[in-house]
């Protein structure tokens, strides 16, 4: 409740905090970021918080150098100063007291990040796959971009996010959102944009020869427009490419519905947990139907023989992607053609 | 030979040191200063070793942990006899490099040279076993990691779990076993360098004229390389289950 | 006013480590620490002039959005050299290699370092792996950043990732030995009298680097090991297609180089102290806590290193973690600067050259301390990490605080090393264009950094164009700044006046003996009776 409290009032002075920044800068040139997303506000006033502490220590130690340097400069050679011997109060003090605001600052900073982690259950789910030099992303409707993220205004967006080959960065400035995207594994940020427009997107990881030009641009567009958008691109959803996909890599053959085949049937497998040979138990997520895929050796279930082979360098990030989706879409037996 | 270990192993060494045939090197105050001042250098080495070490031990720990199965299979390929037998070499040496140092600080010079030469012996024999029972074998059945991963039918037999599918990530199991061995076998080869050292200044009559700091902090340094053999056994060999 | 005693000219008649021997032999095989602190500041004055020759290309590429200068591929080789020069061979170095080799003998009463033959062979060590890298440039260039991350340096990098990884590697033992020569030395050298409480906190600091540099640095060497041999053998350590972890690359990466910064600034920090204590003439404040504060920075810089993978894919848990420890080590060092305030509250200060420098070092060190807090902030963290605050940051400390602790050490230690005084005024104004310049190179890269703007970045949107030219304008003047001292210290080597024993009316074992030292330091072996810092006795 304190907390809500707290954040009231904090979220108060976020209009005239940042109508003074922006007051404060001269025409056309910037001091601070866009604030376009729900979560830009909290972060800047966080930010704005840091400021004013880092500038009160930093102004009081150069003004007590200054202070301190007119005041008690040497006027004569043989001056001797009277030795002070130090003081265990005083250490203490500026000691704990120190201490106290960074608990401040690590418990604001904490509840922002942690709260910030985790993405709303509706977010619109776009799939992006990082490579040298350039952003590929695909919608769930099957809409596909390159360096260009369209999304709609006022609906949480979830990134799921892998790389073909070095390690990138995904960055929006704007929506203080940023995340490294690390080949052999997802990574996911989630952001909800609260003003239209057209926002700077970067890499953010070095990643060799043109990551300076590695950059594009989210379009944040109202929820009508994007859905004409959406529709107007034309392309098969993510599920039914990845339906095709589980035909014609031939999973379909061993992974029947009904679990008659050789492999265990995925009808509602997604999100639960599964039993393995070696006796311990995981999470069937994106990244354990990657790894299946992959390295189907790596964890065997119960049960069942270790027969399935790799599909490594067959397919690509788009197409495990694209698979995923479609083991994603398996709830009930219908959704099977066999 | 009972009276000679007896001799005088609770006496200030710091008489035996203070002896005429050594001067001290001028930075320090007297023989004594100096001698502590090796010893704890050695130490302080030997922890820079430790976190050299710490660095491919936190590497295999991690994937390890990531993927049992494969480094299972992995170690069962490797073969306990050898590393047993290297494993009891090893340990017999750091028992003649103690005996060296015993003779050493009781000045017996034909004695140090005994053990400094069994010592070596000793080691080289462990090289041997290595490299010759090891990892040529190895290389040969294609189990070397990177350009030459080529593992034989037979190797393949051996770790598929299932029906000749191979266990992903044995590779990088094999990685960490030459990385790790064959680190410590670089060691083994400047220990050994070290001891020829030892060997030509010892027949100077050097080192058994009170001065006996050189074997004692080398001493350290091959118990220390002994050391790190007694762990990467375990962790490389007898992790698989079936020996 | 300047404090400096006007000694009367005085031929120089009496032997000392400078004149004793001559020849190119009697340097370059020297086992003289204090010889070997200048084969040492020779080098790594070389290297620090490479480090900024590609540091001023890339502030002038910068001056234009689209690339002034160079193309991207270059471009980031620039980057990647001015890092690892500057951090390998210019700052790890500098203050423990120059005036720690010269002063740690001294300060102890003894007549060398524990180990002098070991100490050589550190030289030795690392001009090798300087000549490695040096190759590594020439041959093309490196351009995996200094951060090596993988698997771009591993698998994808066509550059001399090799040759550059042997060179930092080799010059990691350089580190090492010459932190074990301190350690030995501090432990077992110390003069009669001379008990752990009585130690100029100069020393105190050199042992807490020592401990960071023996504990961390072999952990980079195997790191740089595997990489090597994932870049030869073609095996998949670090490489998730091989069933890696990239990740497993930068916890090990990170486990030394975070501790590394602290290596960089702690020397520093003990440099400060001595010069605070002398310019105010007072006994420092809080003595044990600043001693203190030094291992405190020691332990604790090794467990805070994951704070620079908060968006790397490290766990929410590891991200709390390792946030509450990096506020935690920021403690020790508030301390420190506080207890200096302290010491010059109320004392008789002075504005000599080295006081300038430890003054700008307070500030300047504070203020980029204060902006760590931002990077260690998980909420803002994400916003932030590698961009421009994060550059900013790191240049407050490394160039506001430990260079300007360096050139500060340099300046008061000059009379002692070589005998010579150096031109007073243009020293003072060399330190003022030096902060002047400074400030305006960096402090606009706090801005452009939460603006967004990326760090590495060859060309960039044309709205981060007006910050960028203020930062190159600001580092020509920083240039300006850095060729005087370079210029006079040279000159006074043949024409400064003759310097006598104590310029300053310093306290502390290396005054008491003569400027230049003998090659023994003392006629004869110092007895301690008093605490360090007995200034108003």
């Amino acid at each position: 409740m304190v907390n809500e409290g707290f954040s009231s009032i904090t979220q108060s002075l976020n209009g005239p905090i940042a109508q003074f920044l922006k007051d404060m800068e001269p025409a056309g040139f910037p001091l601070f970021p866009e604030q376009a997303s729900t979560i830009a506000g909290g972060v800047d006033r966080l930010f704005f918080f840091l400021v004013l502490v880092a500038g009160f220590f930093s102004a009081l130690i150069f003004i007590l150098i200054f202070i301190f340097a007119v005041k008690y400069r040497r006027r004569s050679d043989d001056e001797k100063p009277k030795p002070i011997a130090g003081s265990h109060r005083l250490e203490i003090a500026w000691s704990v007291i120190p201490l106290l605001i960074t608990f401040v600052m690590f418990g604001w900073g904490a509840t922002l990040y942690v709260r910030n982690s985790r993405p709303p259950v509706n977010a619109v789910e776009v799939f992006v796959v990082g490579k040298q030099w350039m952003w590929k992303l695909q919608h769930s409707e099957g809409q596909r971009e390159i360096d260009e993220l369209h999304v709609p205004l006022g609906r949480p967006v979830k990134l799921t996010m892998t790389s073909e080959d070095v390690i990138h960065d995904f960055f929006i400035p704007a929506f203080r959102v940023k995340k490294d995207v690390v080949p052999g594994r997802y990574s996911t940020i989630w952001f909800q944009a609260t003003k239209e427009g057209r926002y700077h997107l970067f890499c953010a990881q070095y990643c060799g020869a043109q990551h300076s030009a590695m950059t594009g641009w989210v379009y944040v567009m109202k929820p009508a427009d994007y859905e004409k958008w959406l529709s107007g691109g034309g392309g098969e959803s993510m599920e039914s490419s990845g339906e095709k996909l589980f035909s014609r890599f031939g999973c379909v053959n061993c992974h029947h519905a009904d679990g008659s085949g050789r492999g265990p049937s995925l009808v509602g497998v997604f999100g639960k947990p599964v039993q393995l040979e070696s006796g311990e138990t995981v999470t069937a997520d994106e990244a354990y139907v990657r790894e299946s895929i992959l390295a189907p050796n790596a964890k065997i279930v119960k049960g069942y023989p270790a027969i399935m082979p790799t599909f490594q360098g067959q397919v690509s990030e788009e197409q495990l992607l694209q698979l995923i989706a479609y083991v994603k879409s398996l709830r009930t037996a219908e959704r099977i053609t066999k | 030979m009972n009276q000679w270990l007896n001799d005088s192993i609770s006496s200030p060494w710091r008489e035996k040191l203070a002896t005429p045939e050594f001067t001290h090197s001028h930075q320090f105050d007297d023989n004594a200063q100096q001698f502590e001042a090796a010893s704890l250098g050695m130490w302080v080495f030997l922890l820079t070793e430790i976190m050299f070490f710490g660095g491919l031990f936190c590497g295999y720990a991690v994937y390890r942990s990531q993927y049992l199965p494969s480094f299972e299979a992995g170690s069962r390929l490797l073969n306990v006899g050898f590393g047993a037998a290297n494993t009891a070499v090893l340990l017999a040496s750091s028992l003649t490099m103690a005996l060296a140092v015993r003779a050493a600080q009781t000045r017996k010079g034909n004695a140090l040279m005994i053990f400094v030469l069994l010592t070596m012996l000793l080691g080289i024999a462990f090289l041997g076993i290595k490299f010759f029972f090891e990892w040529i074998p190895d290389w040969r059945d294609g189990v070397v990691p990177g350009l030459h991963w080529v593992p034989t039918a037979e190797v393949v037999q051996h770790v598929a779990g299932r029906a000749g599918a191979v266990l992903p990530r044995v590779e990088l199991f094999f990685c960490f076993y030459f990385f790790m061995t064959g680190m410590h076998a670089l060691h083994m080869v400047v220990g050994l360098g070290i001891m020829t050292y030892l060997l030509l200044k010892a027949r100077t009559g050097a080192l058994t004229s009170g001065h006996f700091a050189p074997v004692e902090i080398s001493g350290l340094y091959w118990h220390f390389v002994d050391i790190v053999w007694i762990f990467l056994f375990p962790l490389l060999y007898l992790i698989g289950g079936r020996y | 006013m300047a404090t400096m005693v006007a000694e009367p000219p005085r031929v120089e008649s009496r032997v000392n480590y400078l004149n004793a021997s001559y020849g190119v032999k009697s340097w370059l095989l020297t086992t003289d620490h204090k010889r070997i602190a200048l084969l040492y500041l020779v080098s790594i004055t070389f290297f620090f002039l490479i480090g900024g020759i590609a540091a001023t290309i890339i502030r002038l590429h910068l001056i234009s959005p689209t690339g002034a200068l160079v193309e991207p591929a270059t471009y980031n080789k620039l980057f990647s050299v001015h890092g690892i020069i500057m951090i390998f061979f210019f700052l790890i170095p500098s203050i423990p290699a120059v005036l720690g080799n010269f002063l740690v003998p001294m300060m102890i009463g003894a007549r060398d370092l524990a180990f002098p033959r070991i100490n050589l062979l550190s030289w030795y060590i690392y001009v090798v792996g300087g000549l490695f890298t040096l190759y590594a440039i020439l041959a093309g260039g490196v351009d995996t950043g200094w951060t090596f991350y993988t698997p771009y340096s591993s698998t994808y990098s066509n550059t001399h990732v090799l040759a550059t990884g042997i060179g930092v590697f080799i010059s990691g033992f350089s580190s090492i030995l010459t932190g074990l020569n301190f350690i030995v030395t501090i432990h077992k050298m110390r003069a009669p009298g001379l008990t752990w409480f009585r130690l100029p906190l100069f020393i105190w600091a050199h042992y807490a680097t020592s401990v960071i540099q023996i504990l961390g640095t072999p952990v980079v060497a195997i790191t740089i090991v595997l990489i090597a041999l994932e870049r030869v053998l073609h095996v998949g350590v670090f490489d998730p297609k091989l069933g890696g972890d990239p990740l497993l690359f930068q916890h090990l990466f990170w486990f030394y180089s975070h501790p590394a910064v602290y290596i960089m600034v702690l020397p520093s920090m003990g440099v400060v102290s001595e010069l605070i204590t002398c310019f105010s003439r007072k006994r420092i404040f809080g003595y044990e806590f600043v001693a203190f504060s030094s291992v405190a920075i020691a332990v604790l810089g090794f467990l805070v290193w994951a704070h620079h993978m908060f968006v790397a894919g490290i766990s929410i848990y590891a991200g709390l973690v390792f946030s509450i420890l990096s506020y935690l080590v920021a403690i020790p060092s508030a301390i420190k600067v506080f207890n200096w305030m302290a010491t010059i509250y109320k004392g008789s200060i002075s504005y000599d050259a080295p006081m300038l420098y430890a003054l700008g070092f307070i500030g300047l060190f504070t203020m980029g301390g204060l902006t760590g807090l931002f990077l260690a902030n998980l909420g803002v963290d994400v916003h932030i990490h590698d961009t421009y605050f994060v550059v900013a940051h790191f240049h407050y400390i490394m160039v506001g605080g430990a260079l300007m602790g360096y050139l500060g050490g340099l300046h008061f230690w000059w009379p002692k090393i070589s005998g010579r005084l150096y031109p007073d005024k243009w020293a003072r104004f060399a330190a003022l264009v030096i902060f002047l310049g400074f400030n305006l190179t960096f402090f606009p890269q706090f801005i452009l950094g939460y603006l967004g703007m990326p760090r590495r970045y060859a060309v960039y949107p044309p709205e981060f164009q007006v910050l960028n030219v203020m930062s190159s304008a600001g580092a020509s003047v920083l240039a300006v700044g850095y060729a005087i001292p370079l210029i006079y210290f040279i000159w006074s080597m043949r024409y400064g006046p003759i310097a006598g024993p104590n310029p300053w009316k310093a306290k502390g074992l290396e005054w008491s003996t003569s400027s230049p030292p003998p090659t023994d330091n003392f006629e004869q072996t110092p007895v301690v009776t008093e605490e360090a810092y007995a200034y108003g006795d």
